[in-house]
């Protein structure tokens, strides 16, 4: 028999503070899959708002630790796109004055899958069973979209699950607002454009609104409560796994 | 635009515009027409994305050997019988302007629409010189009886709804008129009409330049370009020095994608080539041809971080997509470009301090990239300005802190453990989350109660 696949989980920042659950749901999910789950130590962030701000010798720095954090790791596997974008595509440049570290973030760099496309492309998975039920429907992550050109894996793996409906959702490769530090520098042009995914989301009459994303579902999932509405913000991993709570 | 205005800081324009009904739903309406329209338009045209990159190449190609390109250019027109003038800065250009209209009499100025001549203010030089300006362009008409700028590269009115142009027709054309589009446009080409025959110069701008056969472009929608290149006595075209392309062969690359991007059309209703003043034994035309070729700040970004900002076409497809364009419209901006792209030519054309808030106007997500015609990488440069902005130090001080602050955390472990010291910093969150992750040290799946739990991220270690 052939050895199982070895992946660590980059749990991200948001992830671990907001969605713990999110992060169980992948760790159940991943070992349902046969995927032999690591979890290095020490984990922070990817160094993304440092990145989008200008601080790119700060988030360099965040970077290089990342890196020897998952040295070890076989596959590296990201709930959020834009963190997987940043792993993927921003980091070798971070890191190009120095040789050595370079090579590892190349390195890395081609062995980080966000979750949805680490489960079709490595492990070559597009049916997942789940016990989810209802009709959901589905929000391009921006960096997941357009970063990382994925917008097929994620509603594959929904559509594979028995009972779930997966609705398109008007504008879904919109952005939701989030932008990390660009809500909070301009809250209210990003609760604008937040209070127009929502309508859009609310339209689809979906039970849960489905994100590859931490931040997007901070930001969707904050206006969905702010609001009073039925619709929950939930992650892949979460419908995949089955088992969500309330 | 007005220094009042800019005063006033971003995140507050951007407020007042969210509060304006009327803005709202005129930007609603327009910009997602313009992306349907755009994207069925692509649609159907397979080849569109190979000619997108070619064009791409082309303005990488072009810029690279810019003076050798202007030059032929600049010799064709002179050859043609036209003239050419070297504009350094907007200033010099508006001078150039003025000094043919002392010469030559000018009392009144047709105009087809044109950024160029928005970015040097030459509306307001030509007034103060006694030369009255008439905008032709639909939109570009409107705003000017509205006493008002351009809020959108291709479609300068966006922000008004058709209710607010009849009501603005009815108060200035001295009527009664109905908010119905075809109606609204009948009474602008009527009050234009004399004015193009008044006039004694047409100014345009000028979508490409020929460099090979000194050809000017126009690419309209509505054929007042053509009046205003052919009915007045003089033509002044004012182009950006980037406008250069150097074949036909080009030009015909460049058509086949800009209006698709802009309107969603094959061809815009008009593509107007100007070859010069009116020849012996020609019907129509000027008698008088002058190219004011303005640099203001331009050639000096060719080999800067802003340096693809230069291969922009000016079709607006990034304003439509952008999310907070969308919400703000172009006024809140300040600069004569908005949008996303407007961000990096105004830090181009009047430096990266007076873009110090509006670099960050964007979240980042990408959608202008997709679309823009040349595939100019939006976002990394507004990534790339954002780090500019800290290098020359005029980010504020607070966010500085905060940023340096939060890469300590992130970096260092020492930082992480001092954090995790005090219960405090200890986000509820990682602990509810920890023992639920069964990994190494995992107790039980509700592990809650069995003390501090060991952390994702490690930066949970017992109180000593």
């Amino acid at each position: 028999m052939a050895a199982p696949v070895r992946a660590a989980l980059m749990i991200t920042c948001l992830g671990d503070m907001l969605f713990p659950e999110v992060g169980v749901a992948m760790v159940r999910l991943l070992r349902r899959l046969g995927v032999q789950v690591e979890f290095p130590q020490g984990q922070t962030c990817c160094g993304m708002p440092l990145f989008n701000s200008g601080y790119h010798h700060d988030a360099a720095l965040v970077a290089a630790r990342t890196v020897k954090l998952f040295e070890g790791a076989e596959h590296v596997v990201v709930p959020s796109g834009s963190c997987a974008w940043m792993v993927r595509t921003e980091y070798p440049g971070l890191l190009k004055h120095d040789p050595a570290l370079r090579a590892a973030a190349d390195a890395l760099a081609r062995r980080t899958r966000e979750l949805s496309q680490f489960i079709v492309e490595v492990l070559g998975v597009t049916t997942i069973e789940s016990a989810f039920k209802g009709r959901v429907t589905y929000h391009d992550s921006c960096h997941l979209l357009r970063g990382l050109g994925e917008s097929a894996s994620p509603r594959a793996l929904l559509r594979a699950v028995p009972g779930v409906e997966l609705v398109e959702l008007p504008g879904a490769d919109e952005c939701c607002g989030f932008g990390g530090s660009f809500s909070v520098r301009l809250p209210e042009v990003s609760s604008s454009i937040l209070d127009k995914k929502l309508a859009n989301v609310e339209s689809t009459g979906a039970r849960c609104l489905v994100a590859c994303d931490a931040g997007c579902l901070m930001q969707m999932g904050g206006g969905l409560s702010r609001r009073g509405s039925a619709v929950k913000a939930v992650h892949l991993a979460q419908v995949l796994d089955g088992e969500i709570e309330g | 635009m007005s220094d009042a205005l800019l005063r006033t800081p971003f995140p507050e324009r951007a407020g007042a515009a969210l509060k304006d009904t009327f803005l709202q739903e005129a930007l609603k309406i327009a910009t997602t027409k313009f992306i349907d329209l755009r994207r069925e338009s692509f649609a159907g045209f397979p080849q569109g994305e190979a000619l997108r990159d070619r064009a791409r190449a082309i303005k990488e190609a072009t810029l690279q050997h810019l003076d050798v390109h202007l030059e032929r250019l600049a010799d064709n027109v002179e050859r043609l019988g036209g003239h050419v003038h070297w504009a350094t800065t907007a200033e010099e250009a508006r001078e150039m302007v003025l000094r043919l209209c002392r010469d030559r009499g000018v009392r009144m100025a047709v105009k087809s629409k044109s950024m160029a001549t928005e970015e040097i203010d030459l509306n307001e030089a030509l007034e103060h010189a006694g030369v009255t300006p008439v905008e032709t362009d639909l939109g570009e008409y409107i705003i000017q009886l509205a006493h008002e700028k351009p809020s959108h590269i291709i479609a300068p009115a966006i922000h008004k709804t058709k209710g607010q142009v009849a009501e603005l027709f009815s108060r200035e054309l001295k009527g009664s008129f109905e908010a119905d589009p075809e109606i609204l446009t009948a009474v602008a080409r009527k009050a234009l009409r004399e004015k193009f025959l008044q006039a004694d110069m047409g100014i345009t701008g000028a979508n490409f330049a020929v460099a090979e056969t000194g050809t000017v472009v126009l690419v309209t929608n509505e054929g007042n370009g053509r009046m205003v290149t052919s009915l007045p006595r003089i033509h002044v075209a004012l182009m950006g020095v980037e406008k250069v392309i150097p074949s036909m062969t080009d030009l015909m690359v460049f058509l086949a994608i800009l209006a698709r991007s802009a309107t969603g059309q094959k061809l815009s209703s008009y593509t107007t080539l100007v070859r010069g003043p009116r020849r012996a034994g020609e019907l129509e035309g000027p008698e008088e041809f002058h190219l004011i070729l303005l640099d203001n700040g331009r050639s000096r970004q060719i080999a800067s971080t802003l340096r693809e900002a230069l291969y922009c076409l000016r079709c607006g497809a990034c304003l439509n997509v952008c999310p907070v364009y969308r919400q703000i419209g172009g006024h809140a901006y300040g600069y004569t470009y908005p949008g996303p792209i407007g961000i990096l030519l105004t830090a181009m054309l009047k430096g990266n301090e007076s873009v110090r808030e509006l670099a960050h106007a964007s979240s980042l997500c990408g959608a202008c990239k997709d679309v823009c015609p040349v595939r100019i990488d939006i976002p990394r440069m507004l990534v790339d300005l954002r780090q500019q902005i800290d290098k020359e130090n005029l980010a504020p001080a607070g966010e500085r802190l905060v940023f340096r602050a939060a890469r300590r955390l992130w970096a260092h472990q020492d930082a992480q453990r001092a954090c995790a010291r005090s219960p405090r910093t200890q986000p509820p969150q990682v602990q509810r989350f920890a023992p639920a992750l069964p990994l190494r040290r995992r107790t039980s799946r509700q592990g809650r109660s069995k003390g501090p739990a060991p952390s994702t991220t490690g930066t949970n270690r017992s109180p000593r």
